[in-house]
């Protein structure tokens, strides 16, 4: 878990903090003013510029899935402080604290439902709670996910957006990247697909595990994507960081991106590549 | 000798035997009950330091600069190392080790993390500090084990994997979730043990295994004690805290069942005696390999994944379904 989306001066917080109040919010990128409401219709996209606002769990299942199709799983697991841990602030307070923030029980939404006409396995990650780091909580939804999606063949989509492993659980959360990475090797095994979407921003733990398997990796523009915080990786070797370092753009460059997609085309193009994924396609271009 | 702070009653008991030993020189005096009295006690203040070391006083033996490497545990464990080189790819990390070996009479593929002793060699290996190509060699020679059949054993020690640009535009992240996913998918023996520092996923990255041993004076964290105080309390000087809050110990790691074993090290630390060490390092590993040997490839691969399925506490509800049942019957 990296501190760096704390900074107060980043754009990373100042997106997020600016957006609850009032009718019109600021863009941060092209300090146009906003209507929040057009905003949401825009899903979370400035008209003016095209920079993507961070948008919520939620609304983003909203979006991306046919009216009415979700069926949450897993709703009910809740976090423990297995370490008892002793820090700045108690474990407990901090998950009560980001519950009732969020109405949920921890950092993580799965389920099932359909994206235009295809049943997937969807899970999206909520950075609103404690950065959707991830604990135990996180690690067995996401298992338990890919298990069942596993047994019912089922493709997976995972939006992702973490600060990481969640230290508060030490290594239990650490192993959650192990465990997911388990699950994911088993339904790879089954012949069936799995995407991952990165969005803003994707780090540490989540990043050296689910979030870069995926048969296509997808990205939002802009988003930050990376296994060390910029900060830590400056102190570390006391390098200027390059432009556009730990950006999606300059991740499809380096490689690792399938491509980076427009929210406004994000739908779309799961769907797309859902088509290309569904089995019967290849049976019917060997039949015809 | 190099001696951390807590030694300091250790260092100057030797200092004093020294000077005694001096004197019994020079003036021909017989001293011997007074040596061996202070040598006794030498032996007693080293006992009982490292019977109750903090946390983080382990956290300082896992990164004493006299610890035995995994080099130096693979030259006296096993015969006959071979080393391999390269990820076939980019380039030869020299932070990641690994080759075959014989262990007790039987081939085996061994693989470590691997720390310098002097400027030169930690620049060649950086600190320890594996680069994306190091995972995907240690990837390549698991892979390569599993092919022949042999047991994959990795000797783990480092600070985590290296946090650079080049490592970023090479994807350290993606090279170890791979190692995650595949070493869910070899189906020989595999055996870990943190020897020194278990540096978070840099660690895990060669650590998806049947059995996971662990050093007395190792230790496994999800991050750095340092890294955790700059972010809860803002400056790394409460590393003491965060290695407490933490539970990185091999004793921790043994309650929470994390772990399956803890090696013993030789009183005062395995900086103190390399030989028996790597002895009773060499002697867990042939415990727990003969264990595994029972197993079937099949079942070896039910058993690494259900030993990681398990792992991660936390409340659930019962599932509605349940609940009716139970009203129904009462
Ligand atoms: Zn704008």
């Amino acid at each position: 878990m990296f501190p760096f989306f704390r900074k107060k001066s980043s754009t990373l917080t100042a997106r997020k903090r600016d957006v609850p109040d009032g009718l019109w919010t600021k863009c941060p990128s092209c300090s146009e003013l906003v209507y929040r409401k057009q905003m949401h219709r825009d899903h979370g996209i400035c008209a003016k510029c095209g920079f993507h606002f961070p948008i919520g769990a939620a609304e983003r299942i909203e979006m991306l899935l046919e009216n009415k199709s979700f069926e949450e799983w897993d709703a009910g697991l809740e976090s423990v402080d297995s370490l008892e841990f002793t820090g700045t602030s108690s474990y407990v307070s901090k998950l009560e604290s980001n519950m009732k923030k969020t109405g949920r029980k921890d950092a993580v939404i799965c389920g099932r439902g359909r994206i235009g006409e295809h049943a997937v396995a969807l899970a999206v990650m909520d950075f609103d709670f404690l950065a959707a780091s991830m604990g135990a909580v996180v690690g067995e939804k996401i298992t338990r996910l890919i298990e069942r999606a596993t047994a019912e063949r089922l493709p997976v989509v995972i939006v992702c957006a973490s600060g990481g492993a969640r230290m508060y659980e030490g290594l239990f959360s650490l192993m959650q990247m192990a465990k997911t990475s388990g699950a994911l090797a088993r339904h790879a095994a089954a012949g069936l697909p799995y995407i991952p979407v990165l969005t803003h921003p994707t780090t540490a733990g989540v990043m050296a595990s689910f979030a870069t398997l995926g048969d296509v990796i997808v990205a939002e523009p802009d988003a930050l994507i990376g296994f060390a915080g910029p900060r830590v990786i400056k102190e570390t070797t006391q390098q200027d960081l390059p432009d556009g370092f730990q950006k999606s753009e300059f991740l499809l460059k380096h490689g690792l991106l399938d491509m980076v997609v427009n929210r406004k085309e994000l739908k779309s193009t799961l769907i797309q590549l859902l088509d290309y994924f569904r089995p019967h396609r290849q049976g019917e271009a060997k039949a015809s | 000798m190099y001696a951390l702070l807590f030694e300091k009653p250790i260092v100057e008991l030797e200092k004093k035997l020294e000077e005694l030993r001096h004197v019994s020189a020079d003036q021909a005096l017989d001293v011997s009950g007074e040596i061996e009295r202070i040598q006794k006690k030498i032996e007693q203040s080293r006992r009982e330091i490292y019977e109750n070391l903090t946390p983080w006083q382990k956290v300082q033996v896992s990164r004493h600069p006299m610890r035995p490497y995994p080099l130096d545990h693979i030259r006296r464990m096993t015969t006959g190392f071979l080393e391999l080189h390269g990820d076939r790819d980019y380039a030869d990390d020299r932070a990641i080790i690994g080759g075959f070996a014989m262990l007790d009479g039987r081939s085996v593929m061994i693989i470590g993390t691997q720390k310098g002793r002097d400027t030169k060699s930690n620049l060649e290996c950086n600190f320890g500090c594996p680069y994306p190509e190091g995972y995907r060699k240690a990837l390549r020679l698991m892979k390569l084990a599993a092919k022949f059949k042999m047991p994959i054993i990795t000797l783990v020690d480092t600070p985590g994997a290296f946090p650079g640009i080049e490592s970023e535009e090479r994807h350290i992240a993606e090279a170890i979730a791979v190692n995650l996913r595949e070493m869910f998918t070899l189906p020989v023996p595999f055996i870990s043990v943190i020897t020194g520092e278990g540096g978070s996923g840099g660690a895990l990255g060669m650590a998806v295994c049947n059995r996971l041993l662990i050093m007395e004076h190792a230790y496994y964290s999800v991050i750095s004690p340092e890294g955790c105080a700059a972010i809860l309390w803002k400056d790394r000087a409460y590393a003491n805290q965060a290695a407490d809050a933490l539970r990185l110990t091999a004793k921790d790691l043994i309650q929470f069942k994390l772990a399956d074993e803890v090696v013993p090290e030789p009183v005062g630390g395995a900086h103190t005696n390399y030989d028996a060490a790597a002895e009773a390092l060499k002697q867990k590993i042939l415990k727990h390999l003969a264990a595994l040997d029972k197993l079937s490839p099949q079942q070896l691969l039910e058993d690494r994944y259900r030993k990681f399925r398990a792992m991660g506490p936390f409340k659930e509800p019962e599932p509605e379904s349940r609940r009716r049942f139970r009203r129904k019957k009462s």
